[in-house]
């Protein structure tokens, strides 16, 4: 796990930087009295754990754009079919606590005049199997998606314009309220985890440090792959995919894993941060937030990990400072960042402190 | 029968490849009334073609002869509409697609020179290195010392061995090209399929490249097509001419150019 770090030296002083967060912010929040002018308030805590849920998607669409070539724009589904799998096991915890007060059945399908659980809501009241499926169903939904895809080898635009489709696709489903799923209004009033309220300042952190935990595991997880062999093999297939395929390589399964593994991390991001926001809805799996990523991405600079992390935090904090002042000209303001960065800054924010080690 | 045997004990594990290939009549390739048609155009036509173990061949021909046509048939890329390509007697190489091939002992070179350009010379020829190549494997792969010499070796045949830490990206045109050949030699091949491996060569570079094919004669088969005439004549013992997708003449490179038929194609007589 060390050898993955070597070299990395953006990597360890992102590194260095969360774990000092993830001590000092809770600190802060818990150890200070509200009135302290150190204090930490909840609400930015909780605001800094989604943006660490944001940071580990970013990385997880850098694993297979920087490395792989593949450009999904349809990550965002990855991360909704994660937390719609915490979101039912939120909502099972709710009990009879709901608006109608019924046992078995959470408000909206009282509302639907539904008279029993569907079958795929069966199991959700386990934490453990809410977890499971936070990552199974991304990780196979990718695991079946590319094994299509790439078996018939559709490549650049027209595999991100199907990612664009797929992610498209669920997010007309989910608003089906035939799907099960809540539909337009999606799944929301949780009331707690794991027997812990959701309001409680000590569940919000310890969210947050887990959210923390999840992103310096999936960094890790991510440096052991991309400087392993396989790690060169699939910056090979960005580079010269026939050239892999005719030493030996069976390109498809490469990429196919790569995403599966890609789709899992976007997935467990998604179960951290259904949580801290209190909602899941379609509207997570609108085409425009699949894109959003690839602009962190691509602000912070593809193929470093560390590069993505940063164009995360940074972007979505400048969204909410942004959205503060000027909420309609967010996307114009997105939108021309996006143009900045491509034109003048092409390897992103990681870009200019690594220009000079190359040169 | 007996063939039919032989195919099944390569898909036994305990038997190698090398114990399975059947080359007792001292021929590797069998490339047999091959026809591939691309929307109406017959790229191949009725094409038969065989190589010898160890054998040094150069293919020439005109432009759109079926030359690199040929190639993809070959290594799996392009499925043939007739005819037969056989590995040795027994392996039937269009049941197998491009991996498959290349994992058998077949090696190409392509036209283009094609390496990975953000790799060093090292990883590139550490990539292309012979083993298991599925997923695990990779993923666990360490280098052993023994790997480690052969890299070395090979990097020294090709004479790149002050550039084992270059990115192969800013090597010269030349050296990308003889980087390719090295990866090809790191897959062990039993036949190496080299497309135009001078195109944009200098011309000591050119004197290298054909030293390098004629060193690789006798332990690996080399099929090389080429455009270049001076540089054919100074490798080739046989020759094969293509026109219009099949076999116009083979044989010495003096009997191929004194043949009215090439003449009548090359000089359009």
């Amino acid at each position: 796990m060390l050898k993955a770090m070597r070299g990395d030296r953006g990597g360890q002083a992102l590194l260095v930087l969360l774990i000092i967060t993830l001590i000092v912010v809770p600190v802060l929040n818990l150890g200070l009295p509200t009135t302290h002018p150190w204090h930490v308030s909840t609400y930015a805590v909780t605001l800094l754990g989604k943006y660490l849920c944001y940071a580990l998607l970013a990385m997880a669409v850098d694993l297979i754009w920087g490395y792989l070539g593949l450009l999904s724009l349809g990550h965002g589904a990855f991360f909704a079919l994660g937390g719609y799998a915490m979101g039912l096991y939120l909502m099972r915890q709710i009990g009879d606590r709901g608006v109608y007060g019924n046992p078995v059945l959470p408000d909206f399908m009282v509302f639907l005049n539904w008279d029993r659980l569907p079958w795929f809501w069966q199991g959700f009241d386990w934490f453990a199997v809410a977890l499971f499926m936070a990552l199974f169903v991304p990780a196979m939904l990718a695991y079946g998606f590319g094994y299509l895809a790439f078996r018939s080898r559709v490549t650049g635009v027209y595999l991100s314009i199907i990612t664009q489709a797929l992610t498209y696709a669920l997010m007309l489903a989910f608003f089906r309220n035939e799907m099960g799923f809540g539909g337009n209004n999606g799944l929301t009033d949780f009331k707690d985890l794991l027997g812990f309220s959701l309001q409680s300042d000590v569940t919000r952190i310890g969210l947050f440090i887990a959210s923390g935990l999840a992103l310096i595991g999936g960094y890790l997880s991510c440096r052991i792959i991309v400087t392993s062999r396989l790690g060169r093999v699939t910056v090979a297939i960005r580079d010269a995919e026939s050239r892999v395929r005719f030493i030996g390589y069976r390109v498809e399964r490469v990429k196919t894993a790569i995403f599966t593994f890609s789709a899992l991390l976007a997935g467990l991001a998604g179960a951290l941060y259904v949580p801290q926001v209190g909602i899941i809805n379609p509207g997570e799996f609108s085409p425009i937030n699949s894109i959003e990523i690839v602009i962190w991405v691509a602000v912070g600079g593809r193929t470093t990990l560390y590069g993505a992390v940063i164009g995360a935090l940074l972007v979505n904090y400048g969204k909410s400072l942004f959205t503060a002042v000027f909420p309609d000209a967010w996307l114009f303001a997105l939108g021309g960042l996006f143009v900045l960065v491509t034109l003048l800054l092409p390897r992103g924010l990681a870009g200019l402190g690594r220009s000079r080690e190359i040169n | 029968m007996g063939a039919q045997v032989e195919r099944w004990q390569y898909l036994n594990p305990g038997k190698t490849l090398a114990e399975t290939l059947n080359i007792s009549h001292k021929t590797l390739l069998y490339v047999e009334g091959v026809s591939v048609t691309f929307d109406g155009f017959r790229a191949l036509n009725d094409l038969s073609f065989y190589v010898d173990v160890g054998e040094l061949r150069c293919v020439i021909g005109p432009n759109g002869a079926g030359k690199t046509t040929m190639m993809d048939v070959i290594t799996g890329k392009t499925r043939p509409d007739s005819g037969y390509v056989f590995f040795g007697q027994t392996i039937n190489l269009l049941e197998f697609d491009e991996p498959a091939i290349a994992q058998m002992g077949i090696g190409r070179k392509f036209q283009k020179p094609t390496v990975f350009e953000n790799h060093s010379v090292f990883e590139n020829l550490e990539l292309a290195m012979a083993g298991d190549k599925s997923l695990w494997p990779t993923f666990w792969a360490k280098l052993t010392g023994q790997q480690r010499d052969r890299i070395e070796e090979v990097v020294t045949l090709i004479g790149l061995q002050h550039h084992l830490k270059t990115q192969a990206g800013i090597l010269s045109h030349g050296q990308k090209q003889w980087l390719e050949i090295g990866m090809l030699l790191m897959q062990d091949p039993l036949l190496l399929l080299v497309d135009e491996p001078v195109a944009g060569m200098t011309p000591q570079e050119m004197e290298r490249t054909a030293e390098l094919l004629r060193s690789l004669a006798g332990r690996h088969s080399v099929v090389v097509v080429e455009h270049d005439m001076d540089f054919v004549r100074s490798i080739a013992k046989r020759v094969t001419v293509l026109h219009q997708g099949s076999v116009l003449a083979e044989g010495s490179m003096d009997e191929v150019q004194n043949n009215p038929r090439v003449i009548d194609v090359y000089l359009g007589g």
